[in-house]
């Protein structure tokens, strides 16, 4: 169980203050809104170091439950900004001092808090009719007495010119929706809507027995499916108190490699179409199928895996499966030389990525965009190196950062690690230690109260499961700290000032996964 | 003149599963017989249209990924003529559903489906846009797209293989070359009820 402090709703913006200043707490990991039924509503803030990787959990508990109001702390961290939005859309929890208190997944007419216990679905049937976007906001500020009043700014002003660029467009990988206010073609402004595939799986969670709620796991991310379960399994693990035989951290390390080497070349493929050369999204997808071809030897998948169980994983490697991998490596070496070939050292390649969507290295902190992004631009935030797991204290690898900050160091970075977990898997293929596949599990478990974190390095970033038992077979509270919620809440910072074009070189380099930001 | 039962170049007629539904059609359509000019034109109408079904690119989640797979080189869609994919529902034949619709989503969709010209068709592709999939049970989820649209092939799986796309692929061909394309035959709106000119307008 993790160690939790309470903070006053009251204290709690001066105090956070104090733990980045004095203790540099620059990282928010993770923000999740708890509904804790008669004591109150409230947001869990977990925090950490970016240099020392010390962490600390701080809990908050809003004092009314009918009016729950928690001071902002979005001007501390950029990243809190979205995720205050999350908790607002979630639970009604308001964040006084916040900028844009809008709701962030569900229409703007969803009536009431589906997050909240006491939620009632009937109230809302689908609605058919368009929705209507609003150019402006509310916010809540504190006045000097103590009170507080809400207030409307603009979002956009009325003789900006607007640009809507989904919710169904090619190019933003998904359903995401960007408002952009454009000034000829310089990006002026751009406003991010999420939630078209917001599919409430937090909930869902809710009213799931533990096992039951490994299966949608894989579907949030899918191209880090692996990452994701391991993650889940690897935080009930922890809390049940279950070590897992040897054998079963080298399949998971291989397999979350292997799926992050497919992910890679997923997000090669995509860029590289994106930019307009479709010769290499072909040897892109063309490589990948070999790697699917592994994991659907083993785990009857191809995109969506179903193979870590809690305490083990669903099957035994293939027969094959340590040949079939080696024979995998000895041939994508060629490929990569291909890859760099075709399209890194492509001069039209490089000028539409160098220089592109810069990103400081203090904004990716503060954002807290991890993953590719966040080690193009100079953090070293690779959670298998900061909260080494599985096996990864006991490989050698290099942890990929470059210090541009530019699409083009995003893009290199990727490339760089496909060549870095080549070198983790060969490092373990030949020698999984024989032993138990999976541990014998009841088919109900019941985790011991308290609240648990842990987090796996994801294919674009720090996956993290935030788990509140209250000793019962269903989780009472079940977040996924999304990867790619950090990176879209990034893409204005990014983008701003860059051509209206480049925002899709800057989206496909971000390099996202939009269920993974709207569960 | 008859409408023939559908003929796939490589695969045998008796191979695919659910021939009846396909016959049904069949029959209902030559009830009433049709002139044989006009069933010519049909035929080669209908030949080019199932041979060059042109997909709108519409993914929201997983099942995305696999619809790109059977654009790549190794399942290689365009040995049926589907390669064609448009980023615009003007200029799409037909609606892949390819992934899970959120309430939010719903009203998109539908406007999409609608901005199409007709003859549309949907294919609902895995087990969310069936019937909600594993998250049949959520508060922002809708239960099967056949709720708002009328769909005409289901391929089910998590997300479905990509044998299993380009089969239900090709089961849509088979049903575009049953149709009668003069006289309205195949048209799933109705027809806009006809206003009465009173010269106001």
């Amino acid at each position: 169980m993790d160690k939790i402090n309470e903070i006053e709703a009251a204290a709690l913006h001066d105090e956070m203050l104090r733990l980045k200043e004095e203790k540099h707490m620059d990282f928010l990991r993770s923000l999740t809104g708890v509904d804790w039924q008669e004591n109150g509503l409230g947001v869990v803030y977990h925090l950490e170091n970016s240099e020392t990787q010390e962490t600390i959990t701080i809990k908050c508990v809003a004092p009314n439950r009918e009016k729950p109001e928690i001071p902002t702390v979005s001007d501390i961290w950029k990243g809190a900004d979205f995720n205050e939005r999350e908790v607002y859309d979630f639970l009604g929890i308001v964040f006084i001092g916040h900028p844009d208190m809008r709701r962030l997944y569900l229409r703007d007419d969803w009536v009431g808090y589906p997050l909240k216990k006491d939620y009632d679905d009937s109230l809302n049937p689908l609605r058919m009719t368009n929705e209507e976007t609003v150019d402006s906001t509310k916010y809540m500020e504190e006045q000097p007495d103590g009170s507080v009043i809400e207030k409307r700014q603009a979002i956009f002003d009325e003789d900006e010119y607007i640009i809507n660029i989904g919710p169904q467009h090619p190019a933003t990988h998904g359903v995401l929706r960007f408002r952009v206010a454009l000034e000829g073609e310089i990006i002026k402004k751009l406003d991010v809507h999420c939630g078209y595939i917001h599919r409430g799986i937090e909930k869902m969670c809710e009213s799931l027995t533990y096992q039951q709620t490994l299966a949608l796991t894989d579907r949030l991310d899918y191209l880090g499916a692996h990452q994701n379960r391991h993650a889940l399994c690897m935080c009930v693990e922890k809390a049940m108190g279950v070590e897992v035989s040897e054998r079963v951290q080298y399949i998971r390390t291989i397999m979350d490699e292997l799926q992050r080497i497919d992910s890679h070349l997923l997000f090669f493929s995509c860029l590289c179409m994106d930019l307009g050369a479709l010769t290499a999204f072909l040897y892109g997808f063309r490589d990948r199928e070999k790697i699917l071809d592994i994991f659907e030897y083993t785990t009857g998948g191809r995109l969506i895996q179903n193979y870590n169980t809690i305490g083990g994983v669903q099957a035994d490697i293939a027969p094959d499966f340590v040949e079939k991998v080696k024979s995998f490596l000895t041939y994508l070496r060629p490929m990569l030389k291909e890859y760099n070939d075709v399209f890194t050292g492509n001069i039209i390649a490089q000028q539409r990525m160098k220089g592109v969507g810069l990103l400081s290295k203090e904004d990716a902190i503060s954002f807290g965009a991890t993953g590719g992004t966040g080690r193009a631009s100079g953090w070293a935030c690779d959670v298998r190196k900061r909260h080494p797991y599985a096996m990864y204290d006991k490989v050698d690898f290099k942890q990929i950062v470059r210090t541009e900050g530019d699409s083009y160091a995003r893009y290199l970075v990727r490339i760089d690690e496909i060549v870095e977990s080549m070198r983790i898997i060969e490092q373990l293929i030949d020698n999984i230690p024989a032993g138990e596949y999976q541990q014998k599990m009841k088919p109900i478990i019941k985790v011991p109260e308290g609240i648990y974190y842990s987090a796996v390095e994801g294919s674009r970033g720090e996956f993290g499961v935030f788990l509140e038992s209250h000793g019962e077979k269903y989780p009472y509270r079940l977040k996924f700290r999304s990867t790619g919620l950090p990176l879209v809440s990034a893409m204005e910072t990014m983008s701003r000032g860059a051509k209206i074009a480049d925002l899709i070189a800057i989206g496909g380099t971000v390099d996202y996964v939009v269920p993974d930001i709207d569960r | 003149m008859e409408i023939k039962k559908p003929k796939i170049k490589s695969i045998q007629y008796e191979e695919f599963k659910d021939n009846e539904s396909l016959e049904n059609m069949v029959k209902e359509l030559n009830e009433n017989g049709s002139n044989v000019i006009v069933g010519v034109l049909d035929d080669v109408i209908n030949w080019g249209r199932s041979n060059s079904l042109w997909s709108l690119t519409f993914a929201t989640s997983c099942c995305g990924i696999e619809f790109m797979a059977i654009g790549a080189a190794r399942y290689d869609f365009a040995r049926f003529g589907f390669e064609v994919t448009r980023a615009s529902p003007r200029q799409a034949d037909l609606i892949m559903v390819a992934g899970t619709i959120t309430d939010k989503m719903a009203p998109v969709l539908k406007r999409l489906y609608d901005q199409m010209a007709d003859p549309k068709y949907v294919v609902a592709v895995g087990g969310c846009a069936i019937s909600g999939g594993p998250f049949k049970k959520s508060y922002h989820v809708l239960n099967g797209v056949d709720k708002i649209l009328p769909v005409d092939v289901y391929i089910p799986g998590c997300p479905p293989r990509p044998e299993a796309l380009l089969y239900g692929m090709i089961q849509l061909q088979r049903k575009v070359k049953v149709e009668k394309f003069f006289g309205g035959v195949n048209k799933k709106e109705e027809k806009p009820k006809n206003k009465v000119n009173d010269g106001q307008d």
